[in-house]
């Protein structure tokens, strides 16, 4: 059993295997899954975490769950920090917006730096490190599924790497088509 | 596709306990000793962990000084995230946004234990927070020789594990989220016997040779929790305790001119086994009344431990030095907590800077005082009944 993201070494997917092993255990906790609040049932999440930023743009990093037996399908996010969150994909180094993204049944979905996203955009106040900002899933169906990401310090070595290696890629703070 | 094999796993393994995925996949023959290192210790609880806990072999404190302009709001934050780092890595977890996620798959026993000086509760509480003893100590002018780099700090985290690349890591992201909010005073890095080298419950040796620690009251024990614990009055200490932090030099050539005999009588007890001078064995105490047959004392009127040494039950202390060597010198950083700082720490130091035959070749170049809250249940950061 492999998660969503295809990875290249056996070593990632013995850790991927067991990331799912920790999630079921999670979700068994009641650790935000099936809530009598409309919340979508079978999803949770862990590490949800927010980039610290004094710039207009930040983006949210988390492992989204599914126990269910029918995939969900993220369809939006909203946070009352900006009217202007998207769901963003990274390819070629590019991060781009996308319409959904899916939580397969049974398996995860990671939100990670160079990788799948959640975005924010039009900022007009900083985010502070060790702040809580909440934000919500909006499923196909109609249900939601609310996050509390932590923010951290975050030099985003993805960013870097990009820089270095000379593409012209994914970098939060200077990307234009906003 | 290069970029997802560089930095693919940090969210992953975050949520994951890796321990298992790391340390089982080098070939190793069946019959070899299980690796310790996915030993974990409990961070929740009614006290902080790092206190009672079995000494670990390395141990890194550090003190951050607050930086102008934080206020109560941003210590909350700054403490939600090293609490959060806590928890994650004792538990051999990734804290959030590592990019190296395993690098904590060890935990090899981590406890992370966190102090305030007297500047960050009155930024959390007000001045009246204070408590009184939450202060430098005083002045011991006939020993000390303190620096001012060793000295102070608003913010201690003490970081101890078995193996040193654990504590380096965890001490590293520490340090990376409390960038925003504090600047590292000092840092004092120090270890004791290796984990397995010793039986289990075996005393350390200080750098003179000496069996350290044997008088000290037992983890687990009515008198350790006596010695230790206070249960108020102010409602963030309850659970916690006080601490006291004293880098002290000692001195190799000095020592080196002294023999044997001089050497344990300075102390009291044997070099060979920690045994008092006046018979048994280490774990019994020295007897100060034991005469011998030229009608002296045997333990001196200036041993180290009849100085140190009370018959007043409610007056001892616990000690938890760990060993410090380096470009820097050698010597103790010495650790103490107890409950009453006032009552069972003051009165012991005063004697012995007063009288004591082991400052010949000891000398405290850094002093430190922190308030220890008590332990925490998950979902909350440490300290957090300071904020009211
Ligand atoms: C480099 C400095 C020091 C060295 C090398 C040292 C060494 C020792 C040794 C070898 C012992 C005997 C074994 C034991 O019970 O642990 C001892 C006992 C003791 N030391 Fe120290 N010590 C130092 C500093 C201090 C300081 C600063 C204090 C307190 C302010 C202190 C308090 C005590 C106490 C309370 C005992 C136990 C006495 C008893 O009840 O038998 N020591 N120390
Ligand atoms: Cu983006």
């Amino acid at each position: 059993m492999i998660g969503p993201l295809a990875y290249p070494t056996g070593m990632f997917s013995r850790v991927i295997t067991l990331l799912f092993a920790a999630l079921l255990v999670l979700s068994g906790c009641g650790d935000g899954a099936g809530d009598d609040s409309g919340q979508s049932a079978g999803i949770a999440a862990a590490d949800v975490w927010v980039k610290a930023t004094d710039e207009d743009m930040s983006a949210v990093f988390a492992v989204i769950s599914n126990s269910a037996d029918t995939d969900a399908t993220v369809v939006g996010v909203a946070t009352d920090l900006t009217d202007s969150a998207e769901l963003h994909e990274t390819a070629d180094g590019t991060m781009r917006p996308v319409e959904s993204f899916t939580v397969p049944a049974g398996e995860s979905l990671i939100l990670e730096p160079g990788g799948n996203h959640l975005m924010l955009m039009d900022l007009t106040e900083p985010i502070e490190p060790g702040q809580e900002v909440t934000l919500t899933l909006e499923f196909e169906d109609g249900t939601t599924f609310d996050l509390a990401a932590t923010a951290k310090d975050f030099a985003g070595g993805a960013e870097d790497y990009d820089d270095h290696a000379g593409h012209d890629g994914h970098d939060h703070e200077d990307h234009e088509d906003h | 596709m290069k970029r997802r094999a560089l930095f693919g796993g940090a969210a992953a393994v975050g949520a994951a306990a890796v321990g298992g995925a790391v340390l089982g996949s080098a070939a190793a023959p069946a019959d070899a000793p299980r690796p310790h290192g996915t030993d974990t210790v409990p961070f929740h609880g009614r006290h902080q962990a790092g206190i009672a806990t079995d000494a670990q072999a390395h141990q890194s404190l550090l003190a951050f000084d607050l930086v102008r302009g934080v206020d109560a709001e941003a210590v909350g934050r700054l403490l939600t995230l090293l609490t959060d780092d806590a928890e994650r890595l004792t538990a051999g977890r990734a804290p959030l946004a590592d990019i190296e996620p395993e690098m904590a798959a060890v935990p090899a026993r981590l406890t992370v234990t966190f102090g305030f000086g007297p500047r960050l509760v009155r930024i959390v509480a007000g001045p009246t927070a204070v408590p009184a003893w939450l202060r430098p100590l005083p002045p011991y002018p006939t020993i000390d020789r303190l620096e001012e780099r060793w000295n102070g700090g608003d913010l201690l985290v003490q970081v101890a594990a078995e193996d040193p690349t654990t504590v380096a890591h965890a001490v590293r992201m520490m340090v990376r989220d409390a960038r925003a909010f504090a600047t590292l005073r000092w840092r004092q890095d120090g270890f004791r016997h290796a984990a397995g080298t010793h039986r289990p419950g075996t005393t350390m040796r200080n750098l003179f040779g000496q069996i350290d620690g044997s008088a000290n009251a037992v983890p687990g024990t009515e008198e350790f929790d006596r010695v230790v614990w206070r249960d108020g009055p102010e409602e963030w200490l309850v659970g916690g305790t006080t601490m006291v932090v004293r880098r002290i030099a000692m001195d190799l050539d000095t020592w080196d001119e002294v023999g044997r005999t001089a050497r344990e009588f300075s102390v009291g007890r044997r070099l060979s086994d920690g045994a008092p001078l006046t018979g048994g064995t280490e774990t019994d105490d020295v007897d100060l009344d034991a005469v011998d047959e030229r009608g002296f004392t045997v333990i001196g009127p200036a041993a180290h431990v009849r100085r140190a040494r009370t018959d007043d039950p409610t007056q001892r202390i616990f000690r938890r030095a760990y060993n410090y060597d380096g470009v820097d010198g050698t010597g103790l950083v010495f650790t103490a907590f107890q409950a009453d700082l006032e009552h069972q720490y003051l009165p012991m130091q005063a004697r012995l800077a007063e009288l004591d035959a082991l400052n010949a070749w000891t000398t405290p170049i850094g002093s430190a005082v922190f308030a220890i809250p008590g332990g925490i249940a998950p979902g909350e950061h440490v300290g957090q009944a300071l904020f009211g």
